[in-house]
């Protein structure tokens, strides 16, 4: 029996109120590839609607949390009451590698203004430069970002002023970020605020030229779980030099030294592209979208890596390479995809995530019925080709757009206009693109964007999917109705699952979740009579 | 008798802060047991009544002291047995001056300053109601009534006529309620006509008409109200009748705030907008 997404739609908003239908009825698609290759429009990055529980998080969150937390030697410290930082030490699981025992690594420390509200009523500032110079002193960083949460705005702290004092004063360099929470409508304003400052701030900071002949940047990846180190290990025994990662486990340097770099590949399009786009105009340096996540896709990011460098010697290792991973992957693919086949999957989280996991999945014979993002924008569902359209709303005017001129001595086209239309020509290459989650969807598959807790249940309830890809949030929520939900922010206690390691411990963990039988054994306390367990045992 | 807890608002430079501390000194006169807390960050409220500024605020004692503060340490006797306290708060333009409100009612609660034996508590609030933290005096009950201290001036009585809004607004959901107009002459013509038909369109009363006198000025250059300073002049009288006005009030009401076109009518009906005949259509 087959479910017709366009009736689970008008399930899902039958309930709200006639404008909030309206609204989601906006947010809510059913996939459809037309003849022009256009996909339907989705309203996203738009408010999240008073009385639903969203996935969403804030623009603190999305700027210290995602973006700049993840680097090691930055020393991150928080303008504000202790909550914002406390929640938010170290839930990201972004791991690090420093050089040496001595080399600096701030990462596990949590450092907070720690404001009471003698700050809030006299003002903040002068604790904040307390802080500043405490936190210098104690552990010598090369860089400090500040960060402002909700009262800092509220009460008009200037940290982008004392940022500047204090730089002056200590000599090294510090900055401050306006991401006060309810800046955005999402976390996305966040990452955006931060791309800013990483950009006015950072990079371009360090000269080290280096002598490899293949040198990238990857971005918005963040190394949890240790992604970063699967990929980086790949991505050397290609011989391809990684300048910097934007930003898991990368260092100050390296990210001060990121212009140096020949070509930018951006993994996480929501979060980081901004910096993408700012480091082409200013540096030259051309970028395109890759995924590492899913064998296939990671193999075939792997080979437009290649094409583009234009080296056969680049292009065979790295087919030395494919080939000596895949064969590892397709041994442990046969046996999980044997018990997977047929299975489904819900996924909503993140800005790319839910298109990059798909990939995985589909590689187990797992289809994904429906996805969505918490807080992607529409270039993130239907491609950077409606950019030109999008309409700029009040919510995201609030955000600098910083105006990039080339640098008058630095800039140097790593390829030529000419160049880059004959790569694109020639191969599949497409820079300063991304095509989108829903074109590579099937036809027909529901889309949600910023879905509710009310969604949610009904959702699970209609389709009971084998597994559900989320958040903490939604994580338990989503348990206790006798469904496995995989943390894909987190990862909960696993990973690495991107390149071709880390595909084969996604498929072994999802493997695991799906044909565990647990959760159907959970029956909530609401419902009727609790099994016993000489039951569960007779089943 | 209850305690009554009394609001007094007002256009900024209006003369909140020396009708309250005269009203003040004219009710402790009458034997009246009264405490005035300032809810200005300036902290000027209480100058009169203690003949300087000396008084160091709830909130600087809190910054000072952190959790250790006794009601000794922000509550000061003044004149005629008043109490006398000062929220305080930041300087211009740094923090947040309402909540620093907030934490110090709280504050004075907590430590019990409103437990003794009181007949009167008087706050004096800043200017207009910026925001929340300004409104605090009319919320939760903190006070019952709200007296308006405002002139013949156009923007005194656009003020008077936002507060009253204000006043709606908490009237609503708690119990506050608007006692009266006390009108503080700044001799515009027709003043008292106007601002007794000015109160009744709000639905309330001119509680007094306090005329400009000089006297008023010398006293605050010698630190004091009149009452204290020259109790015999005819300004201390004008002060003791707005105090036995207050006292016997019973005309509590939610004020009925006009619109704009009734306001700006009223101003051209009592003739001050020279130019304009009476009936002339004017663009807000």
């Amino acid at each position: 029996m087959s479910i017709d997404p366009r009736d689970v739609k008008e399930q899902l908003i039958q309930i709200y109120p006639k404008k909030l239908r309206q609204k989601r009825s906006e947010q809510i698609v059913v996939t459809e590839h037309r003849e022009d290759g256009s996909v339907p429009e989705i309203k996203a990055n738009v408010r999240s609607s008073p009385g639903i529980i969203t996935q969403r998080g804030c623009t603190y969150a999305g700027c210290k949390g995602v973006v700049i937390g993840p680097s090691r030697d930055i020393l991150s410290l928080v303008h504000g009451p202790i909550g914002c930082s406390f929640y938010a030490w170290l839930t990201r699981r972004n791991q690090t590698r420093p050089d040496g025992p001595d080399a600096q690594n701030f990462i596990n420390y949590c450092l907070s203004t720690d404001m009471q509200e003698e700050n809030i009523v006299f003002g903040g500032e002068k604790k904040l430069k307390v802080a500043v110079r405490e936190a210098y002193h104690l552990f010598h960083p090369k860089a400090i970002a500040i960060f402002s949460t909700c009262p800092v705005g509220l009460i008009g702290d200037d940290v982008h002023a004392v940022a500047r004092e204090m730089k002056e004063e200590l000599g090294i360099n510090i900055f401050g970020f306006s991401c006060e929470g309810y800046r955005g409508v999402s976390q996305s304003a966040g990452h955006h605020i931060a791309n800013n400052g990483l950009f006015k701030h950072i990079i371009g900071n360090v000269e080290t030229q280096h002598d490899e002949k293949f040198k990238i940047n990857l971005l918005g990846e963040y190394n949890i779980g240790g992604d970063g180190f699967v990929l980086e290990d790949m991505l050397t025994r290609c011989g391809i030099k990684q300048i910097s990662t934007f930003s898991g486990n990368s260092t100050y340097e390296t990210m001060a030294n990121s212009h140096t770099a020949d070509l930018n590949l951006v993994m996480c399009h929501r979060s980081i592209n901004y910096v993408a786009e700012m480091m082409e105009k200013r540096f030259g340096i051309p970028w395109m979208k890759v995924n590492f996540i899913g064998a296939t896709a990671s193999a075939k990011s792997l080979r437009r890596i290649g094409e583009y460098f234009e080296d056969d010697g680049l292009k065979a290792r790295i087919e030395e390479v494919i080939a000596e991973e895949m064969a590892k992957v397709e041994a442990v693919q046969a046996v999980v995809k044997a018990r997977c086949q047929g299975k489904t999957a819900m996924l909503f989280v993140g800005g790319s995530r839910a298109h990059h996991y798909q990939q995985l999945f589909t590689e187990i014979g797992i289809k994904t019925i429906v996805a969505g993002y918490e807080f992607g924008h529409r270039d993130d569902y239907e491609g950077r080709k409606v950019l030109p359209g999008l309409k700029i709303d009040a919510d995201s005017r609030n955000i600098e757009e910083i105006e990039v001129v080339p640098d008058p001595e630095r800039y140097r086209a790593r390829r030529t206009p000419e160049q880059l239309a004959r790569l694109e020509a020639m191969t599949e290459l497409e820079f300063r693109d991304y095509i989108g989650m829903m074109p590579e969807m099937d036809e027909d598959t529901l889309v949600v964007d910023d879905l509710s807790h009310h969604e949610t249940e009904r959702l699970l309830e209609i389709y009971k999917p084998d597994i559900f890809c989320a958040g903490i949030k939604e994580k338990y929520g989503v348990q206790k109705m006798g469904i496995p939900c995989k943390q894909l922010h987190s990862y909960d206690y696993g990973g690495p699952y991107a390149g071709f390691r880390g595909a084969i411990n996604f498929f072994n963990d999802i493997d695991r979740m799906v044909n565990m039988k647990i959760w159907s054994y959970v029956t909530p306390p609401w419902q009727s009579p609790a099994k016993q367990p000489e039951e569960v045992a007779a089943d | 008798m209850a305690r009554r807890s009394i609001a007094i608002y007002g256009k900024g430079g209006i003369g909140k802060s020396t009708t309250t501390q005269n009203t003040v000194a004219a009710l402790a006169e009458m034997g009246k047991k009264v405490m005035v807390v300032g809810c200005d960050p300036k902290a000027d409220s209480t100058r009169l009544l203690l003949g300087g500024l000396a008084q160091k605020t709830v909130l600087d004692t809190l910054r000072d002291e952190g959790d250790e503060v006794n009601l000794e340490d922000v509550l000061r006797p003044g004149y005629g047995g008043t109490l006398c306290t000062e929220s305080g708060g930041p300087e211009p333009g740094v923090g947040c001056a309402g909540r620093g409100i907030i934490t110090s009612i709280n504050l004075l609660e907590q430590l019990g300053a409103y437990d003794s034996d009181l007949d009167y508590v008087f706050y004096d609030v800043l200017g207009d109601v910026v925001c929340g933290g300004f409104a605090m005096p009319m919320r939760e009950g903190k006070a019952q009534e709200i007296y308006i201290v405002c002139s013949g001036e156009m923007m005194a009585m656009y003020a008077a006529n936002n507060i009253s809004k204000g006043i709606v607004k908490f009237a609503q959901a708690g119990g506050v309620r608007l006692g009266g107009i006390i009108c503080n002459s700044r001799k515009v013509d027709n003043e008292l006509e106007m601002i007794s038909e000015f109160a009744r369109q709000l639905g309330t009363q001119m509680i007094h008409f306090v005329p400009r006198d000089n006297d008023v000025q010398r006293a605050e250059i010698n630190r004091k109200t009149v009452i204290e300073w020259k109790p015999e002049c005819p300004q201390a009288d004008e002060y003791r009748t707005l105090a036995r006005a207050i006292d016997n009030n019973k005309l509590f009401v939610i004020p009925q705030p006009l619109e704009m076109e009734a306001l700006e009518k009223l101003l051209i009906d009592f003739g001050l907008v020279e130019g304009i005949a009476p009936g002339t259509e004017v663009v807000a």
